[in-house]
């Protein structure tokens, strides 16, 4: 890794879930892992994340969900990310997520889930190993 | 590998994917920054360029927000350039200054970026002035630098924007004091925020007070705007007078300030080249380790190590 | 509570056993730790004596249980007398899913009702705004109107139940809409009788469902406090709220602090509206969490009890000792409980509902082992209901009233918290009071600060979590049956709206709507005009855009 080069991470609460105390956490231990960290605050639109990666040119998205509302609401930010263009960005998410979702998840791009309980050095060792090597 | 002349292509087509790329190589690589910044150049200069400063918490990025959505009403279109500190100790850094514009970000003539200073001093990051550089190629009509506000003296922006605004609240402490020195002799406007509290007045009188120590004889007097960035209320009269500013800067004043910002960064790139081309060449030669040895052992001090290097190279 | 002489002769001896007796047994066995503390941050020691106690006086600081200061309970003979009220937070689907989930829990025994409201109710939004796309119905129960909460109430009379409602930002429409269901009911309003929780001041460093700024959120909080004071006397108009607090992250002790800031924040505000602290006081109500320290619970409770009777007493100046009691809900913690292992959950909570119950709690939830998986199913929330029934009926402790008292370590802690809980109060007084305080960020950094130690101490081990980090099963299956919401909820919901706004008379909607524009801009206490406006079946999104308007929309401080 070239020595200017920052992992930028995006930290994204989709719909109305106002439960941050988790994503505060994995937020914080990115940034103390040495990463560039931005957080969209909460309640954001599909639309509103997507729009931040891009503007942000962010290497991994962390969607953080406790709502249940996550079948609802990922689908259509992955689709978005399509759109866009923005397939080389690694998504990954974390929260309140029924293990029987996970398969449905993935196969929509969500290369991978963290439910409660993980550490947070597991997060930042699957960022490190999974950040795409791009420029 | 994204190519660079792509990556320009669109920067000056207005692509934000691009331009958000081309960001990213300014702040990662200084061999493509320079690439970039020279296919760019021509296309810049157009933008009006404001930076925006004062202590953390004051307001600043509640108050960008509300000057966009005046900006957009006005059928202009706004780059942002949020700088957040990086932690020295971990090299990480948490960029939350956009949180306030999101509702902001899906708007087409809209474009926000965090950046982290990456330790560089002074209040905004060493890749700030290209950032600026590529949303001013493409085709921001206005470009807002928000410095990190860290209280300390943030008056590296003096090198990037045109007009300065410097902005303070009441209740945040040590009051006036928070605007340390350096900062009052750059300002072409402040703000006194959060109106809507009890002391802003005393602010505003603290400000004159300490504007009329100043008894220079100036072209421009600095204004004093109160707003609530809160509701909006005194961003109009912001903007016109950030607009009366851009063409008092018109009359004359801007192409002197546009020499002594090329100046400024000729000789900070004249100096990054020759340093870094003399260092190459020792190390090429292989002297750069004897020297460092000799000034180890006391043979020789360093400054006098550099000056008798200089002459035999530039003899 | 010993005399200074006997005091003198235990540290004696203590002092004795520390050097002759302790040391051999450290030598054979040393202690598992170098130091032990609570969350709080409290240095626990190996042992408690008297002396620990001695500058304790058993009138001033513990006194009869009824009486002054409240340190041993509300009520002379507690639960010997009633048991607390068995209340279960439930809400899912439509209303006809959650009438159903009330009507079941009252089938097992359920003493009281609470009502968790989805998430678009909870922001104030109706069930077809954009923004509750996906989330109708999925994590409490759907409530756009007063035609939901007839349903959600149908066949349950309204004087017979007490209701808790966990509803900040929209409090007053969903009062007004419970108001409008017991007038249709015949229940006259001296009759009805629930909580509100209407606590807006915790919503905006711990709940962090904010709608509104600080200064209009709590004008809010105060209109129903004043109306409820004025209409309805048996109505908690607010439960001040420091289980948000705790479940953020905060510390038991931060808890404590901040709630009772929370509180002085309220009844400050509510004087000004020209009110007498008797007139309202009595009815303010709180609510808190119960983590897994066994002890260090039970003393938050106990102090919490004292000091408020102190802070209305002496910085209130009430004489009735009405206003002095702290009422208080509990709900057992929910980020204690873990995905792992879920069966494990019962024990934890068994434990944490002990405390409570040793802590003198008036009401209680039990979480469900569950809780870090979905919303309760049928099957979970009755073995949370019966570890409260077990708790009451089997294990005795219900039998005489505060059985810790005395207890040299349970009164030297709650002493203690008492003591830190002032130490922060005093702290936000000089910061100007909540509100700055929140301005400045001051509780969101204490939490975020909290939440993070905790979080580092479980991966660095300093904090056991059974069945996480020790004791897992590698590759474990989770055999729960999950509970999920019909997709279908969502279409229903919604069709039931759209039908409900073509056939109501929309000229009496669009003028009670104006008629609350200009209330609001005038500052009057909304709750009159609500009420008008829900009975003329405007909904809660309706009723919520025209506070947007007047008031506009709060964007959070972020700290980590
Ligand atoms: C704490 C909590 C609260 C607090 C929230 C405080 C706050 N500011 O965050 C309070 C008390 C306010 C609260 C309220 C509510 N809650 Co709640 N809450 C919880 C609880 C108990 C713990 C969550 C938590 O913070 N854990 C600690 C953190 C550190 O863990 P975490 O968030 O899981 O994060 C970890 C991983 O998931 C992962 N992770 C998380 N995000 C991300 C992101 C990325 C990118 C990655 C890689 C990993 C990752 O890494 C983290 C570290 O290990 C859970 C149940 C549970 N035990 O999980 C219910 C729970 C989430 N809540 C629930 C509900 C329903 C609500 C309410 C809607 C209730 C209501 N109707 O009023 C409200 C809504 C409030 C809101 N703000 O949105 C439900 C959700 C149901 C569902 N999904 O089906 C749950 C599951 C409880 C339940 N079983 O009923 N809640
Ligand atoms: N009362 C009042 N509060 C305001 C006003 N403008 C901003 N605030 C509040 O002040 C706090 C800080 O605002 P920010 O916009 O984050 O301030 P900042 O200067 O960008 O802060 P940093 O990002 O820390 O440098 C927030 O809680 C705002 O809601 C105002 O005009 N009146």
């Amino acid at each position: 890794m070239q020595s200017g080069r920052k992992i930028r991470v995006l930290i994204a609460k989709p719909g109305l879930d106002s439960h941050d105390r988790g994503a505060k956490v994995v937020a914080r231990a990115l940034r103390d892992a040495g990463m560039e960290v931005i957080y969209t605050g909460l309640r954001q639109t599909p639309e509103q994340i997507v729009e931040t990666a891009l503007q942000e040119d962010v290497d991994v998205i962390g969607l953080s969900i406790l709502s249940g509302a996550h079948m609802a609401l990922f689908p259509r930010i992955m689709e978005l990310l399509k759109e866009k263009g923005l397939t080389d960005v690694v998504v990954f998410a974390g929260g309140i997520i029924p293990e029987e979702d996970i398969p449905e998840l993935k196969k929509i791009g969500i290369k991978e889930v963290f439910g409660p309980g993980t550490p947070t050095e597991t997060i930042i060792k699957y960022v490190l190993e999974n950040a795409p090597k791009r420029r | 590998m994204v190519k660079i002349e792509e990556v320009v292509k669109g920067v000056l087509a207005g692509d934000k994917r691009s331009v958000a790329r081309a960001i990213t190589m300014v702040e990662n690589s200084p061999e493509e920054a320079q690439s970039l910044i020279a296919a760019v150049y021509p296309n810049t200069g157009k933008a009006h360029i404001l930076g925006l400063t004062g202590p953390g918490g004051s307001g600043k990025s509640t108050l960008i927000e509300k000057m966009i959505r005046e900006y957009r009403r006005r059928g202009k279109t706004v780059g942002i350039i949020a700088v957040d500190p990086t932690s020295p100790f971990t090299g990480g850094a948490f960029l939350g200054d956009r949180i306030r514009m999101q509702e902001l970000t899906t708007d087409d003539g809209v474009f926000i970026r965090s950046m982290a200073t990456r330790n560089n001093p002074g209040g905004i990051a060493k890749a700030t002035k290209d950032a600026v550089k590529i949303l001013d190629a493409s085709g921001k009509d206005v470009i807002i630098v928000e410095t990190v506000g860290a209280g300390q003296s943030e008056v590296e922006i003096i090198k990037v924007a045109q007009t300065i605004i410097v902005i303070h609240a009441p209740g945040l402490g040590d009051e006036i004091q928070a605007i340390k020195a350096g900062i009052m002799e750059i300002a072409d406007i402040f703000v006194i925020n959060k109106a809507d509290r009890e002391n802003a007045d005393k602010a505003v009188m603290d400000i004159q007070a300490m504007l009329q120590l100043d008894n220079k004889e100036k072209a421009w007097t600095p204004p004093i705007i109160k707003t609530v960035a809160l509701t909006g209320e005194g961003v109009p009269q912001l903007i016109e007078k950030i607009e009366e500013h851009w063409r008092f800067l018109q009359k004359g004043l801007l192409h002197k300030r546009s020499l002594e910002k090329a100046e400024a960064e000729l000789v900070e790139a004249i100096k990054d080249k020759v340093t870094s081309s003399i260092i190459k060449k020792l190390k090429r030669e292989k002297r750069f380790e004897e020297i460092l040895r000799r000034i180890v052992d006391r043979e020789i001090d360093p400054v006098s190590a550099a000056e008798k290097l200089l002459d035999q190279i530039l003899e | 509570m010993f005399d200074r002489q006997k005091i003198e002769e235990i540290a004696k001896e203590r002092e004795r056993w520390q050097k002759s007796t302790l040391p051999n047994w450290i030598r054979q066995c040393p202690e598992r730790q170098k130091e032990f503390k609570n969350h709080s941050g409290i240095t626990i020691k190996g042992l408690y004596t008297p002396e620990d106690v001695k500058d304790m006086d058993y009138m001033r600081d513990l006194g009869f249980p009824g009486e002054y200061p409240f340190t041993r309970g509300l009520h002379a003979t507690m639960y010997r007398g009633r048991l607390w009220t068995m209340r279960m937070f439930a809400g899912y689907g439509t209303a006809e899913d959650t009438n159903k989930r009330f009507k079941y829990l009252l089938s097992e025994g359920e003493t009281g009702l609470s009502t968790a409201f989805d998430y678009p109710t909870i922001m104030g939004y109706d069930s077809d705004h954009p923004m509750a796309r996906g989330e109708v119905g999925v994590c409490g129960v759907a409530i756009s109107s007063l035609q939901d909460m007839e349903v959600l109430f149908d066949g349950i009379p309204l004087d017979k139940v007490t209701t808790s409602m966990t509803i900040n930002g929209p409090a007053s429409v969903l009062l007004a809409m419970y108001i409008a269901v017991g007038d249709k009911q015949g229940v006259p309003r001296e009759k009805l009788g629930g909580t509100t929780q209407n606590d807006n001041l915790k919503e905006f460093f711990a709940q962090k469902l904010c709608i509104f700024p600080p200064k209009p959120s709590l004008k809010l909080s105060v209109d129903v406090i004043e109306y409820c004071a004025r209409h309805l006397p048996k109505w908690n108009p607010i439960s001040i709220s420091g289980y948000h607090i705790r479940e953020a992250g905060a510390t038991a002790l931060q808890e404590l602090a901040f709630t009772l800031c929370d509180g002085i924040a309220y009844v400050e505000e509510t004087l000004k509206r020209g009110l007498k602290v008797d007139e309202f006081a009595p009815r303010l109500s709180f609510f808190f969490a119960s983590h897994n320290d066994f002890f260090e619970e039970i003393a938050k409770f106990r102090a919490a009890r004292r000091l408020w009777a102190r802070i209305m007493k002496e910085r209130f100046h009430t004489r009735n000792p009405r206003s002095m009691w702290m009422r208080m809900h509990v709900q057992t913690s929910g980020c204690t409980l873990t995905a792992q292992q879920p069966l494990n959950n019962i024990v934890r909570t068994t434990i944490q509902a002990l405390a409570a119950v040793l802590g003198g709690t008036q009401s209680l939830h039990t979480n469900s082992f569950d809780e870090a998986l979905c919303l309760p199913t049928e099957e979970s929330v009755r073995v949370a209901l019966r570890t409260q029934q077990i708790i009451a009926y089997e294990s005795g402790v219900a039998n005489t009233v505060d059985p810790l008292a005395g207890s040299y370590y349970v009164e030297a802690l709650t002493n203690e918290m008492e003591e830190k809980a002032m130490e922060y109060i005093q702290k936000i007084d000089d910061m100007g009071g909540v509100i700055p305080a929140i301005e400045k960020g001051f509780f969101q950094r204490e939490i975020a600060e909290s939440a993070y130690r905790y979080q580092r101490e479980i991966e660095e081990k300093k904090r056991i979590i059974v069945g996480v980090n020790e004791y897992a099963i590698e590759g474990e299956e989770i055999p729960v049956k999950l509970l999920r919401v019909d997709p279908s909820v969502e279409k229903k919901q919604i069709e039931r709206l759209q039908k409900l706004r073509r056939e109501r008379d929309n000229r009496k909607v669009k003028e009670v709507l104006e008629k609350l524009h200009y209330a609001a801009e005038k500052d009057e206490n909304l709750m009159p005009i609500i009420i008008e406006a829900v009975k003329a079946y405007a909904t809660l999104g309706e009723i919520m855009d025209v506070l947007r308007k007047v008031y506009g929309e709060y964007k959070e401080l972020i700290i980590i």
